[in-house]
């Protein structure tokens, strides 16, 4: 590019260019928006960009699939700050683009370009791009009525069709599913979860944890057939709309809605793009830099070094939760401050299906002994897992004293021995050892 | 219209004016309000937006469910006998509402 000298008009100044911004977070759920508030409150005082691809200002996803879905939420409650916050804040809210294309230089500015033409500079990159639903590809899977749960539109979707149908088969008894699955009960349709494994909620919790749930909802009249799946999906007489699911052993569930919950999808396209190194997600150091160690990137879309204390050395993991969104995004803020901290708390996940709360504190990899601690007459069920002595994780449904005692303990350190606690009238709290 | 009024472990003030049949919580989060954590988002799952209520304010709150007053044994500060958690708390057209937040909430 020549410099400009005088003889030559002055350029055409093009509105759709925004100013530069000092750091451009793209993606503006839970993690982009912890960042830009984390950010601001250690001080930082470049200009942000938050953008989201979304048309709706930056909202809490988890109650998509319960309480909004069921309508004791409205919308707006789900909203992270006002529009005064983000002025206030000196933040620029950016939504409906979609970035296709990003140029970068090696001191970590560069341009982001979205489909829509527009671009946008920055000083420093942020990538807190999440995940995209796994699409159910078989036969009929575009019909109207197939569905899945990710973001507000698709909630919008669901709830839309919701009020003509009668059967609902939901496709995944993970997390979504299941909380969905409930919610569409409790609103009077027929519902039917499939699910392709020998057993409900996949890895994210034990065994005893998976057979609770599997009682307790069945106990409830939700029909849970497992190692069960789908061979294709009809529509009725040729329509365009889903009328019928047909199983691999020829069985047909009639189905108006069918709302597939089968995991995720880290968004690691644009990481690709610029040559970042990416493995089940974007690949990030303890702070939450990624391979070209200017740009960082959090929350479902990074893969990252084990933070829970003890863990394998060079084990790494990628986590899909609010509470890994919130405190990875304080692990980047601290990056993008010229600190280094590491991730600290332990990481803990909550799933509320019917009257059931789940609340998971810790990771069970690896454990090679359970604790079970049940209370019938209450409705209260905790699992602690243990590896070598020390526990390591717990499930606790309808236990929040017992979630709490094992957040805490591993959180300081210490052990809940695993005998004392196999009694669930002993209060976990006061046998919390220092280990 | 109702107002909270927000005091800090340090003794900050801040007024924040919100909508009837919004929470404490949400009203807080919305703002900005430090000391107000909330990462579930008022589903009762985390214990992170602790409040220390003014006496005198009690009587005008809801009452307390049994899994509120199981969350709040696990509060990052010890809970007190005028402790709630903000997301149970919804604002009523007249509410004027005094709350002390805690030192941390994680």
């Amino acid at each position: 590019m020549g410099a400009h000298t005088a003889e030559q008009p002055a350029p055409v100044t093009d509105l759709s260019v925004p100013t530069r911004t000092g750091l451009l977070i793209i993606g503006a759920s839970q993690s982009g928006v912890q960042l830009a508030v984390s950010l601001r409150a250690l001080g930082f005082d470049e200009h942000i960009t938050l953008l989201g691809d979304e048309d709706h200002r930056p909202y809490q996803r988890p109650a998509l699939s319960k309480e909004f879905l069921q309508g004791t939420v409205e919308s707006e409650s789900l909203i992270f700050r006002s529009n005064e916050y983000w002025a206030e804040h000196n933040v620029d809210l950016v939504k409906g683009e979609y970035i296709v294309r990003i140029d970068k230089e090696a001191d970590g500015s560069g341009v982001a370009h979205s489909s829509s033409g527009k671009q946008f500079p920055f000083k420093r990159l942020a990538l807190t791009v999440g995940a995209r639903a796994r699409k159910l590809e078989i036969e009929g899977g575009d019909l109207d009525g197939v569905l899945y749960l990710r973001n507000a539109d698709d909630a919008l979707a669901l709830k839309a069709r919701v009020g003509d149908a009668q059967d609902v088969v939901v496709i995944g008894g993970g997390f979504i599913g299941l909380e969905a699955a409930s919610s569409l009960q409790k609103m009077g349709k027929n519902v039917t979860v499939l699910e392709f494994g020998p057993r409900l909620v996949g890895r994210a919790v034990g065994e005893e944890t998976a057979e609770y749930f599997l009682q307790a909802h069945r106990s409830r009249g939700l029909d849970i057939r497992l190692n069960t799946s789908a061979r294709r999906f009809t529509g009725a007489d040729g329509g365009t709309s889903v009328a019928a699911v047909e199983l691999q052993d020829g069985t047909v569930l009639p189905a108006q809605i069918v709302l597939v919950g089968i995991g995720v999808i880290p968004n690691t396209q644009l990481a690709e793009q610029l040559g970042l190194t990416v493995d089940n997600g974007i690949v990030v150091d303890r702070f939450a830099l990624a391979s070209d160690g200017t740009t960082v990137a959090i929350g479902d879309c990074a893969n990252m070094p084990n933070p829970v204390p003890g863990s394998e050395p060079g084990e790494r993991i990628r986590l899909e939760s609010v509470n890994n969104a919130i405190e990875h995004a304080k692990v980047a803020a601290y990056s993008l401050t010229g600190r280094r901290e590491e991730y600290a708390g332990i990481p803990w996940f909550w799933s509320n299906q019917a009257d059931l709360k789940l609340q998971i504190a810790g990771l069970c990899n690896g454990y090679d002994r359970t604790v079970l601690r049940r209370d019938e007459e209450r409705g209260k069920f905790s699992v602690l897992y243990y590896r070598q002595g020390q526990v390591i994780a717990a499930d606790c449904v309808n236990a929040p004293l017992d979630f709490m005692a094992v957040k805490n303990a591993l959180a300081k350190g210490q052990n809940i021995p695993a005998d004392a606690a196999a009694d669930p009238a002993t209060p976990l709290k006061t046998i919390t050892t220092d280990s | 219209m109702p107002t909270v009024h927000f005091t800090d472990a340090a003794g900050a003030v801040r007024d924040v004016q919100g909508n009837p049949g919004d929470s404490v919580m949400e009203t807080a989060v919305r703002n900005g309000v430090p000391g107000i954590v909330a990462e579930c988002g008022g589903s009762l799952s985390c214990a992170t937006c602790h409040v220390f209520v003014r006496e005198d304010c009690l009587a005008q709150l809801p009452p307390m469910e049994d899994m509120e007053d199981e969350m709040l044994y696990g509060t990052a500060v010890d809970r007190e006998d005028n402790s709630r958690l903000s997301c149970q708390l919804r604002l009523t057209d007249e509410l004027e509402l005094f709350v002390t937040t805690p030192e941390t909430q994680v």
